[in-house]
């Protein structure tokens, strides 16, 4: 115990001088990765097109700590930012990503994008009974675990059959059912509509949702292209099931013969109404004009041997991985997420009425990821040791116009300040108090769950559409006021986090160091550490209940809750 | 420890101010805060302007509510019903609403274009079409911002929305965010759980590390952040909270409104105008009706509808509040003329009707047409923004109003909407 809080103290002996040598280290390298390369000359000849200036390097602990949250869903623990501010080996920002990318971290790593592509997949929205999010989850963690490729990620989400709930006495369970098994029906009504409009949002960068009605007006959206989507998943039904005299239901994908709403099954149509109440049939069209077989039976041989039949999800999991969309859509979604801004915004909106801010280096990535074999690991890995990536968040007079939250394309001259998710604000306070470790498995997941139902509101829409009051406002400044988790983390017990620190023999300058470094990943400033004495001073040296305060308003800052 | 809210206007109050105002306020001028915290709060009565919006999420059907057309092969089995305002007639399941029409007006001529959910919903509440590069300022949020003078007292939010999210703020900043509450007027997290004076103490270090933050120049959110810490600090700490609480109305009162989750909101709502607060929204989901649409609406949505907005309309007469305060009744379009396979009806946003009442509105009066079948508009057409400019000018907001966007563009209000003038006499 003493020798880690001694070694805490050490960190910030170190600091400033790390942070003299990152300025110096050349945060312009690419480590000679080629896809680093050319991230930095894209966006640096941008700024040299717009006549803007980057803002500096960020410091070496801002980076650390951008790294651990973006890559793993919380801030770095002390221990963790003492390795990387002491280390100095001039790769070490590529050593620590690969330690954030690898082994030690598989956990966390997919514990934190589990998180993301739930909320990605299914929302926040805990209310749709025919979702089964332990069941979603457990498949995102295994994906992520083992790093599955993206392109068969994808089809294993859009082709996915069997159970969506991991019980025991059911057999056939398949977590990534949990995408599509609340999306096909609406109100009775068993058509796929949510299904087609998720899966050309999410995989493709389109949408499609508004052309379910009419015409787009504002971009080439066309009714038919809609419904000639929907076409693909006519074949899919989710099956309610009840276990006898239990509350307990789940819901089984199954694909059937789809006997076409005109009757015959050889050329399986579904009939649409046009706003003038004309009715109009679709087929199977991908988005690009492709189209496949017209039957709606499933593959299988007649007696003669003679193969029929078509499965139009398999056909369409094989076109989404064709088209360009598909890279670009989860390279701009990825860059969004370590960004704070996607090429496009929203960042699942490609269509030809919204252009990117960066085209070449959207195409170029997406064509690079391509070749990487749809390696998201390694993608994560380009960005975060691109340049753009290492900036300050600091504005400066050259690049102070570079402001999407102004509604310019973004220009990434400076990182661009975001709020935590709440998930990683959950994560981060475990990490900051020292309470990470006790938390794993499913029971911390619900846990977890429970406390991120405060903050979720439900619109009332067929479509499970929700939002967050986690958004900066005054019910999330409460929580953080008051809310429990913070109660707890500032709580004094036995053994706790700050009765560790208190307990030490550091003198009181340093114990509030260790408190700064541990949640913001710096010392505190001398007007900080002057304020903080005279708050020991004032509770009379009650030392315990003077870092309380103190913790509390580290925990409350901007600073904390703010990536930057 | 006793909650500290919970002592209205007492010691600890005054003891608490004593301290805070040694603390500096985060964001606004030490001054400005402490003086607005020792202002008296029995000031409060005084007339002032407000907006109650009934948001119904989903889409609900007009042509069955408010605009029946009992021939027409795909009018629906509902038969309609005079009221208490000359020659209008509504939906049967709507007896008591039926009863206060002579206080309201139905606009049965809307038409727009957005019949996605989220698109229809933005527009709706902000009169703009989604655009990728601005984020506009909602009902509550403009309404909020342009009456906030007012009410000078007010330490609760002046943007609430019970039981749903509303639409947020957008260019005009996190501080006119909407105040989200559920339908019990339950605010989690209110109690401090230290004494004031040591909240006070907390408060100084946190303003000591948020304005080095905001100092640094990384960005508005950093600003934003801070002034949601002042006005969290203001509301943890005010009487005016109780205005939440709607279990302390009396119970002939609450009857009336009913038990329903919407019945409460609307009753929370009518505390909260009488409190101070310019802009409240209450939810009720639900009308996204695609299939079983008429057992559905008989049954379950306008029983619950009726009683509670009813008892809104005739208290807020009752009280001679009705006269400063607007009413309106929305969702994000409506439903098709045509019932669907399902026995439901679909999205449909070219006609449809909405429901407004209360301030400078004239009352009991019908706007405008739809055809025999109800799939066209047959008078003039009004837009989102038109009926955005007619509720801003129906409480005294000038519509000659222009915000700047963060871009440095000029905005004008309401998205240069033009007046529903047959709803002002």
């Amino acid at each position: 115990m003493r020798s880690r809080l001694t070694m805490l103290f050490q960190v910030v002996a170190i600091f400033a001088s790390a942070a003299a040598v990152a300025a110096e280290s050349g945060v312009a390298d690419h480590y000679g990765i080629p896809q680093v390369k050319f991230i930095n000359e894209q966006i640096s000849s941008g700024w040299t097109e717009s006549g803007l200036q980057p803002s500096p390097a960020a410091t070496e602990g801002e980076w650390c700590r951008r790294v651990h949250l973006d890559l793993i869903g919380r801030i770095p623990s002390a221990k963790e930012l003492h390795q990387f501010l002491t280390d100095s080996s001039p790769t070490k920002r590529p050593d620590l990503v690969s330690r954030l990318l690898g082994d030690d971290y598989t956990d966390e790593y997919a514990r934190h994008w589990t998180d993301v592509w739930t909320t990605v997949l299914i929302g926040r929205d805990v209310t749709n009974e025919r979702v089964n999010r332990p069941g979603m989850r457990q498949y995102l963690r295994r994906t992520f675990s083992k790093n599955l490729q993206y392109d068969r990620f994808m089809e294993e989400l859009v082709t996915a059959v069997g159970t969506n709930a991991n019980r025991k006495n059911i057999d056939g369970f398949n977590g990534a059912t949990n995408f599509l098994s609340g999306k096909m029906e609406e109100m009775g009504v068993e058509n796929g509509v949510q299904a087609t409009a998720k899966t050309a949002q999410i995989f493709l960068g389109l949408q499609v949702q508004c052309t379910q009605c009419h015409n787009h007006p504002f971009n080439k959206g066309k009714q038919n292209q809609f419904w000639e989507l929907n076409a693909f998943f006519r074949q899919t039904r989710a099956l309610r099931r009840f276990e006898e005299s239990q509350d307990v239901q789940w819901v089984e994908l199954v694909d059937e013969d789809f006997a076409g709403e005109g009757g015959n099954p050889e050329e399986a149509e579904l009939y649409y109404e046009l706003r003038n109440g004309l009715m109009k049939v679709a087929y199977p069209v991908f988005v690009d004009g492709t189209e496949v077989a017209k039957s709606g039976y499933l593959p299988a041989k007649m007696e003669d041997g003679t193969a029929y039949g078509v499965h139009r999800r398999k056909e369409l999991a094989q076109l989404i991985k064709a088209s360009p969309f598909f890279p670009k859509a989860i390279v701009n979604r990825m860059w969004g997420h370590f960004f704070g801004y996607g090429f496009t915004k929203p960042v699942d909106d490609l269509g030809e009425h919204n252009p990117p801010s960066h085209p070449e280096l959207l195409d170029g990535l997406a064509e690079r990821f391509r070749e990487q074999s749809f390696d998201l690991k390694e993608l994560a890995r380009w960005l975060v040791l691109s340049k753009p990536y290492a900036v300050s968040s600091r504005s400066t007079a050259a690049n102070v116009r570079d402001d999407p939250a102004l509604g310019e394309k973004p220009k990434f001259t400076h990182f661009y300040l975001r709020q935590m998710q709440a998930e990683e604000l959950y994560e981060s306070l475990l990490t900051a108090t020292e309470a990470g470790q006790a938390a794993r498995g499913e029971e911390a997941a619900k846990k977890k769950d429970a406390w991120l139902a405060q903050f979720i509101i439900a619109f009332g829409t067929d479509e499970g559409d929700d939002a967050t009051t986690f958004n900066g406002s005054i019910p999330q400044v409460l929580m953080m006021f008051n809310g429990e988790m913070v109660k707890e983390a500032v709580s004094t017990g036995k053994g706790g986090f700050l009765d560790k620190v208190a307990g030490s023999s550091m003198n009181n300058g340093a114990k509030i160091d260790t408190l700064y470094m541990a949640a913001l990943a710096r010392k505190p400033s001398s007007s900080e550490l002057s304020m903080a004495n005279r708050m020991v001073a004032a509770r009379k040296g009650d030392v315990v209940g003077a870092l309380q305060d103190v913790w509390w308003a580290v925990l409350n800052s901007n600073e904390f809750i703010i990536k930057h | 420890m006793a909650r500290f809210i919970d002592v209205p206007d007492g010691m600890s109050r005054r003891h608490f101010m004593n301290h805070m105002a040694g603390a500096a306020a985060l964001a606004a001028p030490a001054t400005a805060f402490t003086n607005s915290i020792l202002a008296n709060a029995t000031d409060m009565r005084k007339r002032h302007k407000a907006a109650i919006l009934l948001w119904m999420g989903g889409g609900p059907s007009s042509m069955d509510i408010w605009d029946l057309k009992p021939g027409a092969p795909t009018g629906g089995p509902f038969k309609q019903i005079s009221t208490s305002a000359d020659g209008v007639a509504i939906c049967e399941h709507m007896p008591l609403m039926a009863k206060q029409m002579h206080h309201m007006a139905i606009v049965r001529s809307m038409s727009t274009r957005e019949a996605d959910h989220m698109r229809g919903r933005y527009y709706m509440h902000t009169g703009y079409v989604p655009n990728p590069n601005v984020e506009h300022p909602s009902y509550g949020a403009v309404i909020s911002h342009e009456l906030a003078d007012q009410v000078p007292n007010l330490e609760i939010p002046p943007f609430v929305s019970v039981g749903g999210g509303s639409v947020g703020p957008g260019f005009l900043g996190m501080t006119w965010a909407p105040f989200v509450v559920d339908s019990n007027g339950n605010v989690r997290n209110l109690d401090m759980g230290v004494d004031p004076a040591r909240l006070a103490q907390r408060m100084e270090m946190l303003a000591t590390i948020e304005k080095r933050f905001i100092g640094e120049r990384r960005g508005a959110s950093a600003d934003d952040h801070a002034k949601v810490l002042d006005k969290t600090v203001k509301l943890m700490t005010s009487p005016q909270m109780d205005a939440f609480k709607v279990m302390k109305e009396p119970k002939d009162i609450q009857e009336k409104y009913g038990t329903s989750g919407f019945g409460r909101g609307c009753l929370m709502a009518r505390r909260l105008v009488e409190a101070g607060v310019p802009f409240v929204e209450v939810d009720l989901g639900g009308w996204d009706n695609h299939a079983n649409i008429f057992p559905t609406l008989q049954d379950q949505k306008l029983p619950m509808l009726d009683q509670a907005m009813s008892a809104l309309v005739a208290d807020l007469a009752d009280r001679g509040m009705l006269d400063d305060t607007v009413v309106m009744w929305m969702g994000e379009f409506s439903r098709t003329p045509n019932i669907n396979g399902g026995g439901g009806r679909d999205h449909w946003a070219r006609s449809w009707s909405v429901v407004v009442g209360g301030g400078g509105f004239k009352r009991g009066v019908v706007v405008g047409e739809t055809s025999s079948d109800g799939k066209e508009v047959v008078s003039e057409a009004y837009s989102s923004q038109d009926l955005m400019a007619s509720v801003l000018k129906s409480l005294g907001i000038s519509l000659e109003t222009t915000f700047t966007a963060k871009n440095g563009r000029p905005m004008k209000i309401a998205n240069s909407g033009k007046v529903i003038k047959e709803l002002f006499a």
